[in-house]
């Protein structure tokens, strides 16, 4: 049996300069991009962290407090025995934000991960398989970002009109 | 605008031409698929050789509408996710909202809530197990298992008006108290639905048409059930002993008496059974909640400035006035930590979680919902191939595919 202090030990002493936060007993890790796909491996093999939970992303644009990056993405992470639950954060920014995908480590990553590309626009290297997943392939933004605008017509104007002489 | 392609381009480059490939395609629109999702099957005569399933009919951007709505007004969002259970959807996102806020509702609401959840499983999984008998030609089935699902939607009319939106809870309580008449029809369905339970199982279990048609169908192994993060009945029948009422309880789980379900197969027939018996561990909950019902308020008091007043005191005194602008003007309302908290719970479907990300204003800054069926729907592929063609419908009911809790 191993609890979450046990499993944030272990990390600890393979990834020394980590932060960890806590707040209502959920704790968090903070984990440099280049860091990302060996502390999840890690976490995998070595903590038995055996559940993916769920991947997702914050747009931190406007948040009010200062954050390290402009988007947050959220790795949930559980066992399926000792109900230890740990959250892993990674901050991407730039123009063009890629991650390396989990894919390899969960299957659960597929199409959780082909959803955060949908909607924030972050690619993830080496996933197998990365279409857009509840938008149609030729939307070409990712209206979950905050600054994707909310009136007005958006894509749907730009959309090509097909008539029935063309079809 | 072109068709979304349905096999990735890449994977269309390696295949060999193999001319005696059938590509079939299967929805959006199919009785079988319930609600509107789409299968591209590629079979071999009647083998399913793959399956590339194409979701996004039904998005209709319920996470971006967190982002706009208030935490009470998007309960009602929440409603539209899973249609079949949406009181498991109002709980679900008012605990995470609570959680975040630092907010413990008083016993008699936690024990309300737990009796809505769990008669909301109830009605799910009657839905999920009827269908189930549909699709493999069992009709009469379908029917026996929606006859209890009226009393349910009745209790739920006499609790808070809405037979099937819901909308039942709000921070920090409920819209209503239960009212002598709601505990009263509660007691009298628990006393009738063992009976129908047994005329499902009785027509159905033994059936030799059923059982060969769902079992060995579908086979999930406890590790792919893990890896690909399956939760509730789909991991539980493949022998995952996950569940969180257990596991991580919350409101007020811990007092009741009752079991968890699991199986080993890992095949239809496996996830029907666990259904079975999770509907009576729910009845056991339900019976034990009502008995001990606790009296008392059934809102956090107005001093936690989140729940809003009675409608009575908002139209007779200025307290009540006061109190109800504080929460419902937009530049009052509530007020959130700059925080981020993840609260699952265990959904009929699955692990049912929200993500949500307050920013100290009274609407969410990011409303994540992990729906459970959407990594169910991922493992579909996985489970049909090498089976038949008439094989599709019977896993994909055993996996009470939810299209609006998918897409989103």
């Amino acid at each position: 049996m191993m609890d979450e202090s046990r499993v944030i030990g272990s990390l600890r002493a393979e990834f020394p300069d980590l932060t960890t936060d806590e707040f209502r007993e959920q704790t968090r890790i903070v984990v440099p991009l280049e860091k990302l796909y060996a502390v999840l491996e890690f976490l995998k093999e070595q903590a038995a962290l055996d559940y993916l939970i769920d991947v997702t992303c914050v747009d931190y644009l406007h948040y009010p407090t200062e954050k390290p990056d402009r988007f947050g993405l959220v790795y949930l992470l559980a066992n399926s025995e000792t109900n230890v639950r740990l959250t892993v954060r990674c901050y991407v920014g730039g123009p063009e934000p890629t991650v390396p995908s989990a894919v390899s480590l969960w299957e659960a990553a597929n199409w959780l991960e082909r959803e955060v590309w949908d909607l924030f626009g972050i690619r993830f290297t080496d996933h197998p398989d990365l279409r857009r997943i509840v938008l149609p392939e030729p939307f070409s933004a990712h209206p979950l970002r905050k600054d994707y605008p909310l009136q007005g017509r958006g894509e749907r104007h730009n959309f090509p009109v097909v008539t029935r002489k063309e079809e | 605008m072109p068709l979304t392609p349905a096999f990735s381009p890449g994977d269309l480059a390696h295949d060999e031409p193999q001319p005696y490939l059938w590509t079939l395609n299967f929805g959006p629109q199919h009785p079988a698929t319930h609600t509107t999702l789409r299968l591209v099957l590629k079979l071999e005569g009647e083998t399913v050789v793959d399956a590339m399933p194409d979701i996004g009919y039904l998005h209709s951007g319920f996470e971006k509408l967190g982002e706009s709505l208030d935490y009470n007004q998007y309960v009602t969002v929440t409603d539209r996710m899973n249609y079949v259970s949406p009181m498991a959807n109002n709980v679900g996102w008012h605990l995470a909202v609570e959680k975040l806020m630092g907010i413990e509702v008083p016993p008699r609401c936690q024990y309300l809530r737990v009796i809505v959840y769990e008669l909301a499983r109830i009605s799910d999984h009657l839905l999920a197990n009827g269908a189930m008998g549909l699709d493999t030609g069992a009709f009469t089935h379908f029917i026996y298992a929606f006859n209890p699902r009226e009393p349910i939607n009745d209790i739920f009319e006499a609790l808070c008006g809405a037979r099937f939106t819901n909308s039942y809870t709000r921070v920090g309580g409920l819209m209503y108290d239960a009212s002598p008449q709601a505990v009263r029809m509660i007691r009298d369905f628990l006393k009738d639905l063992p009976q129908a339970l047994t005329d499902m199982e009785r027509l159905l279990v033994r059936n030799r048409i059923f059982v060969d048609r769902t079992q060995g169908v579908g086979v999930l192994s406890k590790e792919e059930a893990i890896n690909r993060g399956c939760t509730g009945p789909i991991a539980r029948a493949s022998g995952v002993t996950r569940d969180l009422r257990k596991d991580e309880p919350y409101l007020a789980y811990p007092d009741f008496d009752f079991q968890v379900c699991c199986a080993e197969e890992g095949d239809c027939l496996a996830r029907y059974l666990v259904r079975m018996g999770e509907v009576r561990e729910s009845i056991k909950i339900i019976q034990q909640a009502i008995e001990n019902l606790p009296s008392g308020p059934v809102n956090v008091g107005p001093d936690r400035r989140a729940i809003l007043p009675e409608k009575g005191a908002v139209h007779s005194t200025i307290e009540g006035l006061i109190s109800h602008f504080e929460v419902v003007m937009t530049n009052r309302g509530f007020t959130t930590p700059c925080e981020e908290v993840y609260l699952a719970t265990e959904s009929p479907n699955g692990e049912l979680g929200f993500y949500i990300s307050g920013d100290g204003s009274p609407r969410a800054y990011r409303a994540r919902c992990r729906p459970p069926s959407f990594l169910h729907f991922a493992v579909f592929p996985h489970l049909i191939r090498g089976h038949t063609l008439s094989d599709v419908v019977a896993v994909l009911s055993s996996l009470n595919i939810i299209a609006a809790e998918l897409d989103r």
